[in-house]
């Protein structure tokens, strides 16, 4: 098990150098002049020369990217072009609010995915299950964002139940709104998977052996069904932690959530690429770390990962 | 031999079992009678889709609904029709009362939970019993069934055993209640031939251990010949012929089972023929013809054949055959064994 | 009957035939025309196509065109979705709207089959350490959240529609690019490709002639669903302003637009959203139902 997860952890090292490596070759070839974005319209060709020297961007590129690579390594992520303050700082002021909002998301996730997953196998093909495919396959080409607007337009505005968007006091009732929101793509995810591997996992030979033990129907499908149908459900929650990343930049501009996604999106209208780039690397971080915890989670739930993994240990 | 009522542990009346699909009814058991006496051990033998696999997951109401369903028939155990049972009796009967292995042990345990805790589960399902028993009656239980250092494998997983190994846990958890019928269907047929015996053997000690009746259901006829009282032969959903081991094999009325014995070897015979294979293949359970369903694969079909299907009767004292020229078999008149 | 079918596969891969290719196209239509859902996506899918290539027939206002006295007007018979602040009609708008998405589904998802394909096969192909490389990199490209790829792409390259085809393009390669590579494993040790291979057929021959055209139908099925994630991903980046700017009508600007007035003028967001959700549910239901055409032992 300690093996199977430093493996994974090594695994990660390649991935975040490749990504890395990609966002800075596209920083690169930026058209645009940061000193001439940090400092004001009409400064001396000097001031910018001496600027650029400060920021290190008259080196070579891959000066530049040793430069970037260290500096990330020590978990610095650059200097923000329109704010003069390092990026981290930035960040940090932020990234609290959007685990809570993926928190939030992950359990209205787990909770309503799996259980309409479950519903939806074990009663087949009666109204339950229509509900359930026609609601997640509309959820899936929904626009989060319009999603999130249509919500704030009919329960924030027109009846009045919540708040329409912020975090006010930082309570329950303005979490409901955006958690719904970001997790509404992942949950129809999980409620299909749910429902497609209980199906599969219902037809298999162990359940009918379960039965025949004189076990009831409830215990069958918790005990008995369940754990193998979720296997494959936590490898799509880990792996839809991105979509959950990706969705939290749309929901936290449309509901005003202070998060993360919330200070891309100012990023990106100020051009302030060394906070976007930084952002995004923090979002996909996160990403990164919670699919690990998923690993973990997984080779928990299935003994034969674990029992393979150990089978090809060099 | 005065067959007395309370002799029969399990009777099965007219049973039919049909599935529901696309292409149409498929009549799987098709008005199967049967009866297990107390101790014994009763064959039902057959070509793969004879609905032999069916019959015996009926007994247990373990028919896959919507798709399947048990349209009709009685079956009677310790003086109770299983299927008049509302869901909560049926699980005091399933794995207690009445247990089951099934064919394929890779397959049929759970992959996620130990052996262990699968075995345990059967006892505690049943009984009220506190943990630390239950883990007692597992570990001997294990030991029963001659898996080697129970405690070790009692927290293994079922990817880390055999398949005999994992059959032997299959047979644990159907013995642990000590059930008085025993369903074994097709045990052994994904087995190794070494492995095959071994499992064979350990029913058959147990079974006399316990005092339990087993069904077991197989297309193996050695296996019949080795362990069964009695034979059920079925085609196509049917019962074609039913008696005991010897008017089977010696006797057979059914051409079918006349063609079944013939497409074996017999150690016993001087001068061992050829291998005959039934010409033709099994039909297609959906659009049974009319008549006797096996008279398109029969030498000996009369016109009789294509009017009726002919009835199961008692040709002589316990032996019951469907076939119209059963009495000329049984009289000499028509040949066995002969081409 | 079963055997009967097996014999006839069996007969085909010893004579070197096609793989009962044109029969596999003919079932799956057959199957696909009996397929409600599907024939609906395909219904949306050719209507908005009609929609996008007759805009300016159909829309009955120029999209950028400002009438002054008609702003912010409600929906209504002169203004069937009503206007927008600036006094532009709405249902013009959406109409010209479905023009950019059609535009970087097909464009951005060419782009991404383009280069599927060919690392595709590369990888597959080929194998050693083509494969590993290759496959290693579309381990990252998994890896990275598609729609935050999208922002981080498009924040450096600056916005506009061709940078969208790139951003897009480049990111969807990946799953291409395994589906391709899957189906080249299975299909290349086929008899019959040995059969190509012992008869002197080259590489690339063998590629075009024998394995694009079996592995055509997991594409096809991977590529139109792609499409609906391609608008999806546009409307979001034309959402957050990186994406197509300004005045050309874009389903994802318009949303943006209308953000600050949802309050007032809820209209201006209803349809524009309502626009994205029917296309993307078009490719969608259309993607899904080829999936079950092609392979019924899926569903």
């Amino acid at each position: 098990m300690l093996y199977f997860i430093i493996r994974r952890i090594l695994q990660i090292i390649p991935v975040i150098i490749g990504v890395t490596l990609i966002l800075f070759t596209l920083m690169y070839i930026i058209p645009e002049d940061p000193a001439k974005l940090i400092l004001e319209k009409g400064a001396t060709p000097e001031a910018l020369q001496n600027l650029r020297g400060k920021m290190g961007i008259d080196k070579p590129v891959y000066v530049q990217y040793w430069r970037y690579i260290k500096k990330l390594a020590k978990g610095d992520l650059g200097t923000s072009y329109r704010y003069r303050r390092s990026v981290n700082s930035i960040l940090a002021d932020h990234y609290p609010n959007s685990i809570k909002l993926a928190l939030a998301a992950i359990i209205i996730e787990i909770i309503i995915g799996i259980f309409a997953g479950i519903v939806s196998a074990v009663k087949k093909y009666s109204f339950w299950d229509m509900l359930v495919t026609v609601s997640t396959t509309i959820a899936v080409c929904v626009p989060v964002y319009w999603l999130g607007m249509m919500l704030q337009v009919s329960f924030g505005l027109k009846l009045g139940w919540l708040p329409m968007s912020g975090m006010g006091d930082g309570s329950i009732r303005y979490y409901i709104l955006p958690a719904i929101t970001l997790a509404s793509v992942s949950t129809a995810f999980v409620a299909r998977m749910t429902r497609s591997t209980m199906l599969e996992v219902l037809s298999n030979d162990y359940i009918t052996t379960a039965y025949a033990k004189g076990l009831s129907t409830n215990m069958v499908i918790g005990k008995h069904a369940l754990k193998n149908a979720l296997i494959p459900v936590v490898t799509l929650i880990g792996m839809d932690l991105g979509a959950l990343m990706g969705g939290a930049i749309l929901t936290e501009t449309v509901f005003n959530w202070p998060g993360v996604g919330r200070t891309i999106y100012l990023a990106i209208l100020q051009r302030d690429a060394p906070v976007v780039i930084g952002g995004t690397i923090i979002l996909v971080m996160i990403f990164v770390v919670m699919n690990l915890i998923v690993d973990i989670i997984y080779a928990l739930l299935d003994p034969r990962i674990r029992y393979e993994k150990k089978e090809i240990q060099i | 031999m005065a067959e007395t009522e309370n002799n029969k542990i399990l009777e099965v009346k007219n049973l039919r079992t049909y599935f529901y699909t696309d292409d149409g009814v498929v009549k799987a058991v098709d008005g199967v009678s049967f009866d297990l006496k107390k101790g014994e051990t009763l064959g039902i033998v057959g070509e793969t889709g004879c609905g032999k696999s069916v019959t015996a997951l009926s007994i247990l109401r373990l028919i896959p609904e919507p798709m399947g369903k048990i349209v009709e028939g009685e079956i009677i155990f310790d003086g109770k029709d299983l299927l008049k049972l509302g869901q909560k009796e049926l699980q005091n009967f399933r794995g207690n009362r009445i247990s089951m292995i099934f064919q394929d042990p890779m397959t049929s345990l759970n992959p996620v939970y130990t052996v262990g805790n699968q075995v345990m589960e059967s006892l505690v399902v049943h009984r009220k019993l506190s943990k630390e028993e239950a883990r007692r009656g597992s570990l001997k239980l294990l030991e029963m069934v001659g898996i080697p250092e129970p405690k070790r494998r009692f927290a293994s997983y079922p990817h880390e055993f055999s398949g005999g190994m994992r059959q032997r846990v299959m047979i644990a958890m159907a013995i642990a209640n000590s059930p008085s019928v025993l369903i074994a269907d097709e045990p052994t047929t994904a087995l190794d031939v070494t492995i095959q015996a071994q499992i064979l053997e350990l029913m058959d000690e147990l079974k006399s251990k316990t005092n339990s009746s087993i069904i077991i259901i197989t297309h193996d006829l050695g296996v019949v010949a080795k362990y069964a009282n009695r034979v059920m032969v079925m085609y196509a959903g049917k019962p074609i012929e039913f008696s005991n081991v010897d008017n089977i094999f010696y006797k057979p009325m059914h051409p079918y089972t006349i063609g079944l014995m013939k497409s074996i070897t017999r150690l016993d015979e001087k001068n061992r023929k050829k291998l005959k294979p039934i010409e033709g293949l099994p039909p297609s359970l959906i659009d049974l013809p009319k008549g006797c369903i096996f008279r398109i694969r029969c030498k000996y079909a009369i016109n009789q054949c294509k009017k009726e299907y002919p009835p199961l009767v008692e040709i002589e004292k316990d032996h019951r055959v469907s076939c119209y020229r059963a009495k000329e078999f049984m009289d000499g008149i028509l040949e066995r064994f002969g081409n | 009957m079963a055997s009967i079918k097996e014999l006839e596969v069996l007969e085909e891969i010893e004579t070197g035939k096609k793989y009962s290719r044109t029969s596999l196209y003919k079932d799956a239509w057959k199957r696909l025309k009996k397929n409600k859902l599907a024939m609906l996506g395909l219904s949306i899918v050719i209507l908005l196509i009609l929609i996008a290539i007759f805009a300016p027939l159909i829309s009955p206002y120029n999209p950028i065109s400002r009438i002054k006295e008609d702003s912010s007007l409600g929906p209504g018979m002169n203004h069937l979705f009503g206007t927008d602040l600036l006094g532009r009609d709405i249902f013009s708008r959406v109409i010209y709207g479905s023009r950019i998405s059609i535009e970087v589904g097909v464009i951005a998802v060419g782009i991404s089959v383009i280069i599927g394909l060919f690392f595709g096969a590369l990888s597959g192909y080929f194998g050693g350490i083509s494969d590993a490389v290759i496959m290693r990199v579309a381990d990252i490209f998994f890896a990275f959240p598609y729609i935050l790829g999208a922002i981080a792409i498009m924040t450096i390259l600056g916005p506009g529609i061709v940078n969208i085809f790139i951003a897009i393009g480049i990111l969807g390669w990946a799953s291409i690019a395994r589906i391709f590579r899957s189906s080249i494993l299975t299909i290349k040790n086929k008899e019959y490709i040995e059969a190509a291979r012992a008869m002197g057929a080259s590489n690339n021959r063998i590629i075009i002639k024998h394995i694009f055209p079996n592995s055509f139908a997991p594409i096809i099925v991977y590529a139109t669903m792609n499409v609906g994630i391609a608008i999806i991903v546009e409307a979001a980046l034309s959402f957050l302003g990186i994406g197509v700017q300004p005045p050309t009508p874009a389903w994802g600007k318009m949303l943006a637009d209308s953000m600050a007035y949802i309050d007032t003028a809820p209209w201006m967001m209803f349809f524009p959203g309502l626009a994205i959700l029917i296309t993307v549910l078009g490719f969608v239901l259309l993607g899904d139902g080829l999936r079950d055409a092609f392979d019924p032992k899926l569903r």
